[in-house]
């Protein structure tokens, strides 16, 4: 396959960025499209120039370090895959390609394509939790859990924590990153006990660090790559007005 | 060889670690505070140790070379974690999963070190569960376990495919906890590049901000390794794309001593080379051997028409089948140990069996489960897998079977460890896969998430304490010593020099030359002949990457070529010393296949005569061959025998 590609660069967080037009030629549809952009990175390196920079570690979609927009959605044109795990196969010959960092206030390009997503650390750690140290705790199976609970909990923690819930929403908000881990742990009796606290406390730093209000648009659900339902922030909704409601 | 006492405790087998932690000495609160730890790594290992010496008092920094502690690679583990709870009644017990972990490794690992892990193994999954990690359970509501290769008992828990996702979730969440009360400070995108001896004692690092390529210096009373395994010295593996040796590296060439390097394991059931664009393999967890039966067909003619595609799999008939694991190893099937099932994949693609074009295939099929527990039971299983191989290779594995081949996946070796997990140099501790200790020649599957667990959950937090109780008395480590001025400077020399070469070649061009080096001479089926020539052409290809490989940008960027030269200048050390140890071994054992010591049915034939040791490398200075130590394998409580997956 023959491709054009307009990609995003930027030298760092201040400098201003532009796309730049790229071709890359011979590329096998089996091959996957960071492998692509492999390819293009080590053209640029023999030609002396500067190869794109771009997030990514484990190649098989359960790390969340990489991201791009590509065409205008968040890990490209297939449903309920990260960008590592894209094929060429789902684009055609002579195809121009699209590629983008994230968008959003929240998240501040770093260089090129990548981007500083510390901002959901730092909502994890505001209350994203059990507070239980190690040691000393029950035998683990001591609570038993219907297994639709913990079903539900896994489903919820399948979050990879990549972002693009937050790049594709209009509003940026990180609803659905939050709702993931809130509603993971309220659906498991060892989550219920700090439920109040930990939505509460979530939920503000989330609005301290200037991700935006969720409008229910439904866009997070489609694109996120572990498929995971808008039902969490409704739970997270609820967990949140309940909570305020006791305060 | 004053220096490898291994500490192993006196007294049987049973009581050794509760005798030790009743011997050790402690650190009081009050002083707990006063002490500084940096731990490097923030995988299970890392982040659980962090997390714990945090909740203990002590003053932690951690690092990582990923935007995130969640990111790192323990992530990716599918399958499962192993422990002796016995809640499937099958007669599980700590001995059978220390004597199954033994053997499992070809009795090439410490008998102390293994009876420990399995004993601690349980406290494991009640901490899982307490942090609220969402294992799969049963209607009534109790944890669920499946089988995995090397064990006849079902004493693996795991969620989904996700279980190291899951338990990685639920160590960062620790650690986030620790990181928002102060007692942890965390740096991401920080890569330590040398580490700082003063007196013979470990007492800090220095490392790269990837952003902006500010070198920077860190002081503390214990520096802990936990940066996991070196398995990408073959560039293509399962391995996260940015998992590398270097800070064990670094370790060893200021004098911690390496032990069995070349026991590396290749996974057998991984998705198959596509081409040479390919940058990574894939793992299919080994979970699938549960319900799945590989196979290869015995006709020749079948295996042309396969290639050729002119004939499905589910075209050839049962009768035409051959399920090699099952006529081979009838007692284990297709649940033998990585390490068998690998070699076995391998002897059918070599004597003309393999299903794909490239003749490097088997398949893994999962019609008779299906056929037994219908399309629906599977998918719950492994749903999340099936569409994994589906988006990767375009294929329905529902339909039509998976194929599969082995890769590089884990590496047994690593920083030799006493008892206490710590290094030759005191106050230098490695934990998890970077560390050598468990595992032996071959590790069972499910058991790197429990050993990174245990060492960082409960190890590490007792037996740093002994160390640190000296260690009172200590002021905090001046970061302006001559030591730390001295390992600063040396880091930048060695970038300036890196940059100043400018050559031709970009940092994968030369790793894909070493990685196929390794594959071809150092990988699956060893020879004197391979090893040896393989040391030579890694000595020549090291100079080629100092004359020839060009880093574009500058340090003062975030420039991800320079990241990877760093690394690839020291797994071409690294995979020499890999060479030389299994030239060394004379035997066959686990994932050490020489092709010259096997049985007459072509399994692995150790020499418990010789061998019974753990090879113990040290440095002895640049392009200088290293010097051999050995630590005796002593082992009272099993007997050694040849392994047997047959009956």
């Amino acid at each position: 396959m023959n491709l054009t590609l307009k990609i995003w660069r930027q030298k760092n967080a201040k400098a201003p960025g532009k796309f730049v037009t790229y071709k890359v030629e011979n590329i096998s549809p089996d091959t996957s499209f960071l492998e692509m952009l492999d390819i293009l990175n080590n053209d640029l390196i023999h030609k002396g120039e500067d190869p794109v920079v771009f997030d990514h570690d484990c190649r098989e979609g359960i790390c969340g370090m990489c991201s791009l927009h590509i065409n205008g959605f968040a890990h490209g044109p297939d449903t309920e895959i990260t960008t590592c795990q894209l094929h060429m196969r789902k684009f055609k010959d002579g195809d121009t390609i699209t590629i983008e960092p994230w968008r959003s206030r929240a998240f501040p390009v770093i260089k090129d394509l990548a981007v500083d997503r510390s901002a959901f650390d730092k909502i994890l750690q505001a209350g994203g939790f059990i507070s239980v140290n190690t040691g000393g705790v029950p035998d683990a199976n001591t609570i038993p859990i219907p297994k639709k609970d913990a079903d539900e909990s896994m489903d919820a923690a399948a979050c990879i924590g990549c972002g693009a819930c937050v790049a594709t929403c209009k509003n940026g908000s990180a609803m659905l990153f939050v709702a993931a881990r809130v509603s993971s742990l309220a659906k498991l009796p060892q989550g219920r006990i700090e439920g109040a606290r930990r939505a509460k406390a979530m939920v503000a730093k989330m609005d301290e660090l200037g991700f935006g209000a969720c409008t229910n648009t439904g866009a997070c659900e489609a694109q996120c790559p572990k498929g995971i339902s808008i039902a969490h922030i409704a739970r997270l909704n609820r967990e949140f007005l309940s909570a305020k409601l006791k305060d | 060889m004053a220096k490898l006492d291994s500490k192993i405790p006196a007294g049987p087998l049973a009581e050794k670690w509760s005798k030790h932690k009743a011997d050790i000495r402690v650190v009081s609160p009050a002083n707990k505070r006063k002490l500084d730890i940096i731990v490097v790594g923030t995988g299970l290992g890392g982040a659980s140790a962090a997390a714990t010496l945090g909740e203990l008092g002590y003053n932690v920094k951690i690092f990582c070379i990923s935007d995130s502690p969640r990111r790192a690679h323990s992530i990716a583990a599918q399958g499962g974690i192993n422990a002796a709870k016995n809640y499937q009644n099958d007669n599980d017990s700590v001995f059978r999963l220390f004597y199954d972990t033994i053997k499992g490794g070809d009795y090439r690992a410490r008998e102390a070190n293994v009876y420990r892990l399995a004993e601690v193994s349980n406290n494991i999954i009640d901490q899982c569960v307490a942090q609220g990690v969402p294992f799969a359970r049963d209607y009534g509501g109790l944890l669920d376990n499946r089988s995995f290769g090397g064990a006849q008992v079902s004493r693996t828990f795991y969620a989904r495919g996700q279980t190291g996702q899951q338990l990685l979730l639920g160590a960062y969440a620790a650690l986030n906890r620790q990181i928002a009360k102060g007692s942890v400070k965390s740096y991401p995108r920080h890569e330590m590049l040398d580490l700082v001896l003063i007196d013979g004692k470990a007492r800090g690092i220095i490392t790269r901000n990837l952003i902006t390529g500010e070198i920077e210096r860190f002081g503390a009373h214990a520096v802990v390794i936990a940066t996991g395994g070196y398995g990408n010295v073959f560039f293509l593996s399962t391995n996260a794309m940015n998992s590398n040796g270097s800070a064990a590296w670094q370790c060893y060439k200021k004098g911690a001593f390496f032990a069995n390097p070349c026991f590396t394991q290749i996974h057998p059931t991984c998705i198959p080379v596509h081409g040479t664009q390919q940058s990574k393999l894939t793992l299919m967890s080994e979970s699938l051997r549960n319900d799945g039966r590989i196979w290869v067909p015995k006709k020749k003619e079948d295996v042309e028409l396969l290639r050729a595609k002119k004939k499905k799999a589910s075209d050839i008939p049962e009768e035409d089948r051959d399920y090699y694991l099952e006529r081979r190893y009838p007692a284990f099937g297709n649940l033998v140990p990585r390490d068998v099932a690998s070699r076995a994949a391998k002897e059918r693609c070599d004597a003309g069996y393999g299903v794909n074009d490239t003749g490097l295939a088997v398949f893994l099929d999962f019609k008779t489960a299906i056929d037994r527990l219908g399309e629906d039971v599977i998918r719950a299983r492994y749903g999340n897998l099936f569409q994994m191989y589906e988006k990767i290779t375009d294929v329905n594995p529902y339909h039509e079977p998976m194929m599969i081949y082995p890769a590089v996946h884990y590496t047994m070796g690593g920083i030799w460890v006493d008892y206490n997990l710590m290094t030759t140099i005191p106050g230098l501790y490695a934990i998890g896969e970077a560390n050598f200790s468990d595992h032996g020649a071959n590790r069972l599957g499910a058991s790197a998430l429990m050993q990174g667990l245990a060492d960082g959950y409960f190890v590490l937090p007792y037996t740093i304490g002994d160390y640190l109780s000296h260690e009172i008395q200590s002021p905090k480590v001046d970061t302006n010593a001559p030591e730390f001025v001295e390992a600063e400077k040396g880091v930048k020399e060695k970038i300036a020099k890196l940059f100043s070469i400018q050559g031709k070649e970009s940092v994968d061009d030369i790793h894909k030359k070493l990685g196929h080096i390794m594959w071809e001479n150092v990988g699956m089926a060893r020879t004197k002949e391979s090893l040896e020539k393989a040391i030579t052409e890694i000595q020549a290809l090291r100079k080629d990457f100092w004359k020839n490989v060009r880093i574009p940008g500058t340090n003062e960027e975030f420039n991800q070529e320079l990241e990877k030269a760093i690394r690839l200048a020291d797994f071409l050390e690294l995979g020499e010393l890999m060479a030389r140890d299994g030239l060394h071994r004379q035997e066959s054992c686990g994932g050490h296949f020489r092709v010259e010591y096997q049985t007459p049915e072509g399994e692995a034939l150790r020499d418990d005569e010789h061998f019974a040791y753990v090879a113990v490398w040290e440095y002895q200075g640049p392009d200088q061959e290293p010097k051999l130590d050995k630590e005796p394998l002593v082992f009272e409580a099993v007997h050694l025998a040849q392994r047997n997956y047959k009956d």
